[in-house]
């Protein structure tokens, strides 16, 4: 279990978050949404701890994350930020393996390379493994750091069931250069992730929509501030989207749920 | 796929050590004199009990044996910084000569000779190293510090680059000062510091740039994995458990010492750290585990052949090292900045 207790965080005499608490359970798909501007991205950098918060704490398992070592800390945690430029040609297999980096000492093993071949193939990027990272598009390389981050958090096989242990999964706005096709398969293979390894998993995205559609739990930040968390129908009222994105929401019903047009 | 590319690296690498086995061969057999196998074979022998030397057997060992090695060792540690610098920076048109670290190590040292002689202090034979260091991390310090943006504290590459012009010339009109005020006849030569030369290796400079250079590199080796994660940038490398400010430190601390040593006794000598690690990575790819080995080995190869036409175009007399290694290098580093696949 993730927490985060009464986090407030301001550079310069900015408040970006202001008394932020929340629980984020293992096992479950926490989504993150919010206008720009409100502190999503501030605050996955705070629980990932990128940033530390002046006042409040960020606890893995109930232990606070500012006395963890860095090398202790990559290896049950991973972040998938935006845009990720790579400074030299690099293989797109290359770059997954980097997710291994924590886990091994000199050169990655047998089990490092049979893993990044496996998730090359859940992300379906296994058919460029050799290219150059910098040729490939937005959308390419959001899957291809999408494979290196799993890779970094996947649960290794000689851990046992008898010593669990929890790891952590922080995505800012992953869906971003990504097709239709690629955003629903994307937040379908986050969700199973999250319950097939019991990580926590938060993430940040904008269409509301697919956040109505993927999220355990969703939580809605405006001004630093934790406006409402719940379960996808106690957020997504037209009350709080009206007031939150200041647009006017049409709830209309189909087949397979409830969708939201925005006027 | 994976097998290639596990075997390629080896392979070059591979290539590479027996390539400056090679190098190093032609570089102590041909020069200013040629030596034959008999007189190189006779002249290592009398160092393990073998008859005494003759004259040209003594100039073998005493002059061009350790010019050979040292050359070797110079051109490995600007290969080695060049690559660090590039990894540090994530930029590939960074150079040690470049942003100040040689020439604030030269004026390090030429302060060293001048005011040694004046005020007649330290004169162990760590002392002109230190110098350089000194020289070579003020010099550095004071790029970074100039070249750093008001807004963010970045440096931007045109910055560094425009920066270590302007240190690099202040360090060299300093040094064209001081060998107008020197008594030492070393540092009254001003080609010497500006355009470098191995005319004066001995053992002694051997020895201490081989603990630099070596000492250096496998320091260096230790944190490739992890310059390797800074590749794909800062905020990542440090969520794959790298202490980023720690590595920085380090790492330009490793180069400004190697770089700044081997400056001490050989002048500025531009350039092969910009070609070294660019040639490497269209060759290896640009994983610095196999880059690091890699430079270090191609760098000894490229000074080798460098010294070998600096040696043999004017002979018997010879040419600055830095001229041969300039000429090679401006036109590799205006084609870089003229290439627009990388961002500055």
């Amino acid at each position: 279990m993730l927490e985060a207790r009464d986090i407030t965080f301001s550079v310069g005499r900015r408040e970006l978050l202001s008394g932020v608490s929340a629980t984020f359970d293992a096992g479950k798909l926490h989504l993150i949404i919010g206008p720009n501007g409100a502190g999503k991205s501030t605050l996955i950098k705070q629980l990932a701890r990128l940033t530390r918060p002046q006042v409040g704490s960020v606890l893995y398992e109930g232990q606070d994350v500012a006395g963890l070592g860095e090398a202790a800390l990559a290896r049950k945690r991973a972040v998938l930020s935006q845009a990720i430029e790579v400074a030299f040609p690099l293989s797109v297999r290359e770059v997954v393996m980097m997710g291994r980096y924590p886990h091994f000492g000199g050169s990655p093993g047998p089990t490092d390379h049979k893993l990044v071949d496996e998730l090359m193939d859940l992300v379906d990027v296994t058919e460029f493994a050799a290219r150059n990272y910098q040729t490939l598009s937005g959308g390419e390389r959001q899957r291809v750091n999408f494979a290196r981050v799993l890779a970094q958090v996947w649960p290794s096989e000689h851990e046992t069931s008898d010593f669990p242990r929890c790891r952590y999964l922080f995505l800012d706005e992953p869906l971003t250069f990504l097709d239709i096709h690629h955003q629903i398969d994307f937040m379908k293979k986050l969700r199973d992730f999250a319950s097939a390894t019991d990580a926590v998993t938060v993430g940040v995205v904008h269409d509301l929509n697919l956040a109505a559609r993927f999220a355990d739990r969703l939580y809605m930040i405006k001004d630093g501030r934790i406006i409402a968390a719940g379960e996808p129908h106690e957020v997504l009222t037209g009350e709080l989207i009206r007031e939150v994105f200041s647009v006017e929401p049409q709830f209309v019903r189909t087949t397979d749920g409830m969708h939201m047009i925005f006027g | 796929m994976s097998a290639l590319a596990m075997t390629r690296p080896r392979t070059l690498l591979l290539i590479l050590a027996v390539l400056s086995i090679v190098v190093l061969a032609g570089s102590i057999r041909y020069g200013a004199i040629d030596f034959s196998l008999t007189d190189i074979y006779a002249a290592l022998r009398s160092l393990v009990g073998g008859p005494d030397p003759t004259l040209d057997q003594r100039i073998f060992l005493e002059l061009r044996l350790p010019r050979a090695i040292l050359c070797l060792l110079v051109g490995a540690a600007l290969g080695v910084g060049g690559t660090l610098m590039q990894a540090l920076f994530r930029n590939p048109i960074v150079e040690p000569g470049l942003v100040g670290t040689s020439s604030g190590a030269a004026l390090g040292s030429a302060l060293f000779f001048v005011l040694g002689g004046v005020l007649d202090i330290g004169m162990s034979i760590w002392s002109l190293p230190i110098a350089a260091c000194i020289g070579g991390i003020i010099a550095t310090y004071l790029v970074f510090l100039l070249a750093r943006s008001r807004e963010d504290g970045r440096a931007s590459i045109v910055m560094l680059l425009l920066t270590g012009l302007a240190i690099n010339a202040l360090a060299l009109s300093a040094i064209g000062f001081l060998t107008y005020i020197a008594r030492d006849p070393q540092a009254r030569s001003i080609t010497f510091w500006s355009l470098g030369t191995l005319s004066g290796a001995n053992w002694k400079s051997v020895a201490i740039v081989a603990v630099s250079t070596i000492g250096g590199t496998l320091l260096a080796l230790r944190y490739a994995k992890q310059l390797n994660a800074l590749m794909i940038g800062e905020e990542e490398a440090v969520y794959l458990g790298v202490n980023v400010n720690r590595l920085k430190w380090i790492i330009l601390s490793v180069n400004v010492v190697i770089v700044a040593v081997a400056t001490a006794f050989t002048g500025v000598i531009s350039f092969v750290g910009l070609i070294v690690p660019h040639i490497l990575r269209m060759l290896l790819g640009a994983d610095n585990r196999n880059l690091i080995i890699g430079s270090a080995l191609m760098g000894a190869i490229i000074l080798s052949l460098a010294d070998l036409i600096a040696r043999f175009s004017l002979r018997p007399a010879e040419l600055p090292i830095g001229i041969v290694t300039s000429a090679v290098g401006v036109p590799v580093f205006i084609y870089l900045l003229r290439r627009r696949q990388y961002v500055f």
